[in-house]
């Protein structure tokens, strides 16, 4: 019997872990393939935080930003409380080995979009590399129990009331149950259902909101997905924010620079885009910086340029287009990180705990993920010692067992793939960066016919060690559930704001409201509150 | 274009893609029973390194050519496919305890945290360990990653207990590298595994640890008699 299971091994999964082992309570991670494999690594601009009191920058600045970039959507009692808890959590990593870069004898820190100060520590364009890498090495020390090459199938609720998990286990092809005090959900982000126009790696669709929504657990602001102005051209690759920062210029085919490159991500994204629907070409411009500065400070982006793209960017312009990167939408929670089921938390980018809003400053989510991790660690334990459970653990492992063997048949089947290709392209065009009705209705409908198709299909692949196909597959119909909500909550907000921008409605509303999605008979009602 | 998976012929399109996307097309339209790792596709996350014509490779950071032969990582059990098992590699991070044991008073500066930048940009792909002869001979061998993690730990200014970490190396350890230089050449982030092991025998030896294999002498001809 844990005390708590967290699903996920990033930033925000093992932040949580560590701070529960001090706590003394009996956790465990659970990841999908290896723990340092997660989405967290990369990463690669920053950690938000105001470390020292004589450089004009304050936590309330800190918060003031996020705020304005939020368009009223962030709750400021929490957005605060991260803030001014960053310097804490900052000083926390450097204590256990994080490698941040140095100006002189202090942590650096370098501007990012829409931030009055520079307050972004770093780690060359490693940042998220490190930070995880650091977290996992602690986590060895500390001998956090891993349960690794697991996926989770469902969660097991009853009477309202998270108990534990059931899982995948990949290498043997077991079904295990776990029972669990609490379970906090770590499991990143979902821009990459926009497959094939995102950023995030291939794994990054969302499964944890899947499994939420599967449990009656209420999605919010499932609509804001942020679009990262410069991804490169042909491949989706990320080009930080940092370039920009450090004084990249973004230019059309003509030379002509065309926006504030320092705006919020959602503003760049829609310029850059305007430019690409007038059939301009658009590219990033560091060939000023210097091949010194590119070599110190960007080594990543250096790599992936050249390899992606064939050019030195100290000499060449970048070739870059927008792509789905961030998901300020999920599971929502209250500042204790709890969602309306009892027992289950959500922290990191799968939740939702209002302090980005309609739109995330870039470094705020490092911050968000380390800090809210130690966060729930505290909540769901303080839950768990009050709680005691029982679960029939094996009556579990055999319903699901019977529904995973009913997909996998011995006739030739289908693959799933082209449904992924051809929802990447329907949400990229339909629910992307410009909006309006008719193209949310159009993508509504096909997301239930892709549904209807997907539903039918079967794996001929019946060897359940290792079965990638499977899991693949599986995945699939999460990101299509995912999709759902998301465009349900599209739909239905009939205003712009932040990063949902709709042609048909350019202005804000008056009131500034949250979405919320919840599975109701099988079927998905949106509400939207204050 | 043609590429060997583990003796299994593919054809692909003769567009310049990178080995993960041949892989990916491979199993999206031809075989989806292919088992390979993937993730980030950024080189950062470590789960896909394979080798090609014999060399270890990140599969995302690879351009495919026609005629490759593809095979998964050496020295690690093949489990599925192109996948391997990473357990036993991994194991060695705790038998050296890769960690800051006990943070010391000092500040870290610039020149402090530029000892430490290349050895920590290591993403845990293993090619190293794929590699490393050692193992062939010596199983219980820590191997390359694990050894500059040492390294990166034992060279932060922050860590204080660096002799009882040292002394962890000793054994099984830095003294077993032959110096081939294999882990360097296969290290996708540019890391040098065989130099990170000698600035550990210098630690050692400052911390008046040796190497503890038999050196030969006046007694025994140098190892060496022809007469023998």
């Amino acid at each position: 019997m844990f005390d708590i299971l967290i699903v996920g091994s990033g930033g925000a999964g093992l932040s949580a872990a560590l701070e529960a082992k001090k706590q003394g309570a009996k956790v465990a991670v659970i990841c999908q393939s290896a723990p340092t494999n997660a989405a967290t690594c990369m990463a690669q601009g920053g950690f938000n935080g105001v470390i020292y009191d004589d450089e004009g920058d304050s936590p309330s600045l800190h918060v003031k930003d996020t705020m304005t970039s939020s368009s009223s959507l962030a709750i400021e009692k929490n957005v605060k409380d991260m803030c001014e808890g960053a310097k804490e959590d900052i000083f926390w990593l450097e204590d256990i080995g994080m490698p941040f870069s140095r100006k002189k004898d202090r942590i650096a820190q370098r501007k990012f979009g829409a931030a009055s100060k520079d307050r972004t520590a770093y780690s060359q364009d490693y940042t998220g590399l490190k930070l995880l890498h650091t977290l996992y090495d602690n986590c060895l020390k500390e001998g956090i129990a891993f349960l690794d090459n697991s996926f989770v199938l469902e969660l097991i609720v009853e009477e309202g009331t998270c108990k534990g998990v059931v899982l995948l286990d990949i290498q043997s092809g077991e079904i295990k149950a776990f029972e669990s005090k609490s379970v906090v959900l770590a499991t990143g982000g979902y821009a990459g259902i926009y497959h094939g126009f995102s950023t995030n790696g291939i794994e990054s669709t969302g499964d944890g909101l899947a499994l939420a929504l599967k449990s009656s657990a209420i999605l919010s602001d499932m609509e804001f997905v942020q679009f990262h102005p410069t991804s490169l051209k042909s491949s989706s690759v990320l080009v930080s924010e940092s370039a920009r920062g450090a004084g990249g210029f973004l230019l059309n085919q003509k030379g002509e620079r065309f926006v504030e490159e320092l705006m919020t991500r959602d503003e760049v994204s829609r310029a850059v885009f305007s430019q690409m629907k007038k059939n301009n070409s658009v590219f990033l411009d560091i060939r000023h910086l210097g091949s010194e500065f590119i070599n110190k400070n960007l080594p990543q982006e250096k790599k992936l340029i050249n390899i992606h793209e064939h050019i030195d960017p100290s000499e060449q312009l970048i070739p870059i287009s927008p792509a789905a990167h961030y998901s300020m939408g999920g599971v929502d929670v209250d500042e204790d990180l709890q969602t309306n089921v009892q027992g289950l938390f959500a922290v990191g980018e799968c939740s939702n705990v209002k302090v980005h809003g309609a739109n995330r400053l870039g470094g705020n989510s490092l911050l968000e993920i380390v800090h809210f991790g130690r966060k729930v660690a505290k909540t769901s334990y303080m839950y768990a010692q009050k709680t005691s459970l029982h679960v029939e653990l094996k009556s579990y492992e055999k319903k699901v067992k019977k529904e995973i063997d009913k997909l996998l048949q011995n006739e030739k089947s289908d693959t799933f793939f082209a449904l992924r290709e051809e929802l990447g392209k329907e949400l990229f065009e339909k629910a992307g960066i410009y909006r309006d009705e008719e193209g949310l209705k159009s993508l509504i409908h096909n997301i239930e016919n892709i549904e209807a198709r997907y539903n039918k299909l079967t794996i001929s692949d019946t060897n359940m060690s290792y079965n990638t196909w499977l899991v693949s597959h599986l995945k699939f119909g999460n990101s299509l559930s995912v999709a759902k909500a998301l465009s349900l909550c599209a739909i239905q907000r009939e205003e712009s704001r932040g990063a949902h921008y709709r042609d048909d409605f350019q202005k804000p509303a008056n009131e500034a409201l949250h979405s919320y999605v919840q599975m109701q008979n099988s079927a998905l009602h949106v509400r939207f509150l204050k | 274009m043609k590429i060997d998976i583990q003796g299994t012929l593919y054809e692909i399109p003769h567009i310049e893609i990178t080995l993960l996307n041949a892989l990916v097309y491979i199993r999206e339209n031809i075989n989806p029973s292919l088992k390979f790792g993937y993730n980030c596709k950024s080189g950062v996350c470590g789960s896909c390194a394979v080798r090609v014509n014999f060399q270890e490779t990140l599969s995302c950071q690879y351009k495919v050519q026609d005629g490759d032969k593809i095979e998964p990582l050496l020295r690690h059990e093949n489990v599925a496919g192109l996948l391997v098992d990473y357990k036993k590699a991994k194991q060695n991070l705790q038998k050296i305890q890769t960690w800051l044991h006990v943070r010391s008073e000092k500040v870290m500066g610039e020149a402090c945290e530029e000892l430490i930048e290349k050895q920590s940009d290591c993403i845990l792909c293993s090619s190293c360990f794929s590699a490393c002869p050692v193992l062939d001979v010596k199983q219980s061998f820590l191997g390359p990653f694990a050894l500059t993690r040492a390294w990166r730990y034992v060279a932060d200014v922050r860590e204080e207990e660096k002799k009882s970490f040292i002394e962890k190396m000793q054994n099984d350890g830095i003294w077993d590298c032959t110096l081939c230089g294999e882990c360097t050449v296969a290290c996708p982030m540019g890391i040098d595994p065989k130099s990170d092991i000698l600035h550990l025998r210098t630690k050692s030896m400052q911390a008046g640890f040796f190497d503890p294999t038999p050196q030969p002498s006046f007694e025994d001809d140098f190892g060496f008699n022809p007469n023998f």
